[in-house]
């Protein structure tokens, strides 16, 4: 089965230098546990090709159901430096709930 | 000792919602107003301002928000703290005071934390052992000494503590941390230690919460966003902080907004690193301990946080000049609009290169396809694009390069393909480029100075 991430949850996205942080917070248990079976690091690098060019790390934060992802070399430099429109990776969190994952 | 206070939210940022401190104090009750001005880039555009005028230096809103709030403020007794001193928090005091003059204000405590300043000191402590390393490549501050624009120490909340202590009206600082103004009323008014980390851990959480605004009640939310009531009336969130370190976030009942599980979960996963580091000069954080429960009508309790010792340094931010950079823009129509968009890039930066220019980087955005999620953006059918604008921005160390792309922007207009417009305003000029150079030092060589002003 195919479902939109932005369907079992929310999230928030911004800039520590120029890594990019992306909160994802899934609406319930059962989201939660999808959201952390099936966004690995190695799955958000692979998602954001061309976009991030570091380490991906992630933690987790089961206490409000979230995930906390940090994409390193991803703002162009951040800050002034960056020459992106989005230099401080605001968007970036809505373009992680774009994915589809199939789930079993 | 109170049992209860009230510390409200009034800005996120320098550039945030005028209305919002005066709704803070006009529409409920508060004990404590704090306000969030700095951001990096804020401190080296606020010392620019400085240089050339001793008098500047702060953010220039504070003077006139306090003549609409000071009276206020003093008939219900609230008290303000802010860092947008900047580089200048003495120069802010004391417009601040005539303010208070001209209101015809009889007796008011201003105090100021300084000493975060360490840009004139930079040789001597580079030379006293302390390199300033950058905090991501590990090189020395001495390698761009000459090109330093300013250097600021983060304070935490204990200075601001020592301000209210002397019975301060209002605490105007320079570098403090933003969890630090929120968290620094609860220790004063609940006689909180240096070493009670839990409940410092709970105070900077709340600090977080509340140091980006109305994002904690509602605004620039990524979920159910359609149903939040009266985002023109948004209410920025309050935190109410009880002696056991328990905090209940909400706002004033009759703004607009939402405080919701969801809407403080938000916040709470902005620009984190490792959730169960969080570090601040006050204590280090632990965000995966927090508990929020939804109490219903806008309110939530955020309790049981865990903390930690703070570390022996104080985060240390400093900017620097890094070259130009310059952006344009231009409108391209149906039909083929990205199409002709993507042409007219190639066109300018086959001129760009003919010319000789020297760029580190050329970046170019087609804004309505791919500015916000580049190759993610998924393809689109062209005979439905209605318009697409270009963007060019370019960064280089060469002032003339960058110059001269500026005026390579509008003769696209009648040399390039058709249908397009949205050249207006003239040759975009080049404008200085502020990296930030993260470090640390040791928090024996800074020590913050509180110094009141009085009516």
């Amino acid at each position: 089965m195919k479902i939109r991430l932005i369907d079992i949850a929310h999230g928030r996205s911004g800039d520590k230098g120029d890594a990019a942080n992306i909160g994802i917070i899934a609406y319930d248990d059962y989201g939660y546990n999808i959201i952390k079976t099936y966004l690995t690091e190695e799955k958000i690098k692979k998602y954001f090709e061309g976009i991030c060019f570091g380490e991906v790390k992630r933690w987790e934060m089961p206490n409000i159901r979230a995930l906390n992802f940090l994409l390193n070399n991803t703002l162009g430099g951040g800050g002034t430096v960056s020459l992106k429109h989005d230099a401080q990776g605001k968007t970036l969190a809505a373009a992680l709930l774009r994915m589809e994952i199939d789930i079993e | 000792m109170k049992d209860k206070i009230r510390i409200a939210s009034g800005q996120g940022f320098w550039g945030d919602l005028i209305e919002a401190p005066y709704w803070q104090v006009t529409k409920g009750d508060i004990d404590y107003l704090v306000m969030d001005y700095l951001a990096e880039v804020t401190m080296s555009i606020l010392q620019k301002q400085k240089n050339k005028n001793p008098f500047a230096g702060f953010a220039k809103d504070i003077p006139g928000l306090m003549r609409r709030i000071l009276p206020f403020c003093t008939r219900k007794n609230i008290k303000v703290i802010t860092n947008g001193g900047g580089v200048n928090p003495e120069a802010c005091a004391k417009e601040v005071l005539n303010v208070a003059k001209e209101l015809g204000l009889k007796k008011l405590k201003v105090a100021i934390v300084v000493g975060d300043d360490i840009f004139s000191r930079i040789n001597e402590l580079v030379s006293n052992g302390h390199p300033l390393k950058n905090m991501d490549t590990g090189e020395p501050v001495s390698i761009i000494k000459d090109k330093l624009l300013s250097a600021n120490v983060y304070f935490g909340a204990f200075p601001i503590v020592e301000a209210l202590k002397l019975g301060a009206d209002i605490v105007i600082t320079g570098r403090t941390t933003d969890t630090g103004l929120t968290l620094a009323p609860m220790i004063y008014e609940f006689g909180w230690n240096e070493k009670d980390f839990d409940l410092l851990a709970a105070g900077t959480i709340a600090g977080h919460i509340l140091e980006c605004g109305a994002q904690a009640s509602g605004g620039n939310f990524l979920g159910d966003w359609q149903s939040i009531e009266n985002f023109a009336e948004i209410g920025f969130p309050i935190a109410e902080a009880f002696p056991d370190g328990k905090v209940i976030i909400t706002k004033h009942e009759s703004l607009g907004g939402r405080v919701s599980f969801e809407t403080v979960a938000e916040q709470l996963v902005y620009e984190i690193g490792d959730p169960k580091n969080y570090i601040t000069p006050d204590c280090v954080a632990d965000f995966t301990s927090i508990k929020l429960e939804d109490m219903g009508n806008n309110r939530v309790m955020v309790y049981d946080i865990k903390g930690l010792d703070a570390t022996e340094f104080y985060k240390v931010s400093c900017s620097f000049m890094d070259g130009y950079s310059s952006s344009a823009s231009l409108t391209y129509s149906w039909p083929q609009a990205l199409t002709k968009a993507k042409a007219a890039d190639k066109i300018l930066r086959q001129r760009l290169e003919n010319l000789g220019l020297k760029f580190d980087e050329i970046r170019t955005e087609f804004i309505g396809y791919n500015s916000c999620h580049g190759p993610l953006a998924k393809e689109m059918d062209e005979d439905l694009i209605n318009e697409i604008m270009m963007r060019v921005a370019v960064r280089s160390s060469d002032f003339n390069s960058v110059e001269r792309f500026g005026k390579e922007i509008a003769p696209l207009i009648l040399t390039g393909p058709p249908a397009v417009t949205g050249f207006a305003g003239g040759r975009p000029k080049p404008s200085e480029v502020v990296a930030y150079w993260p470090a640390l030092i040791s928090k024996k060589v800074v020590v913050p100075q509180v110094k009141m002003m009085e009516l």
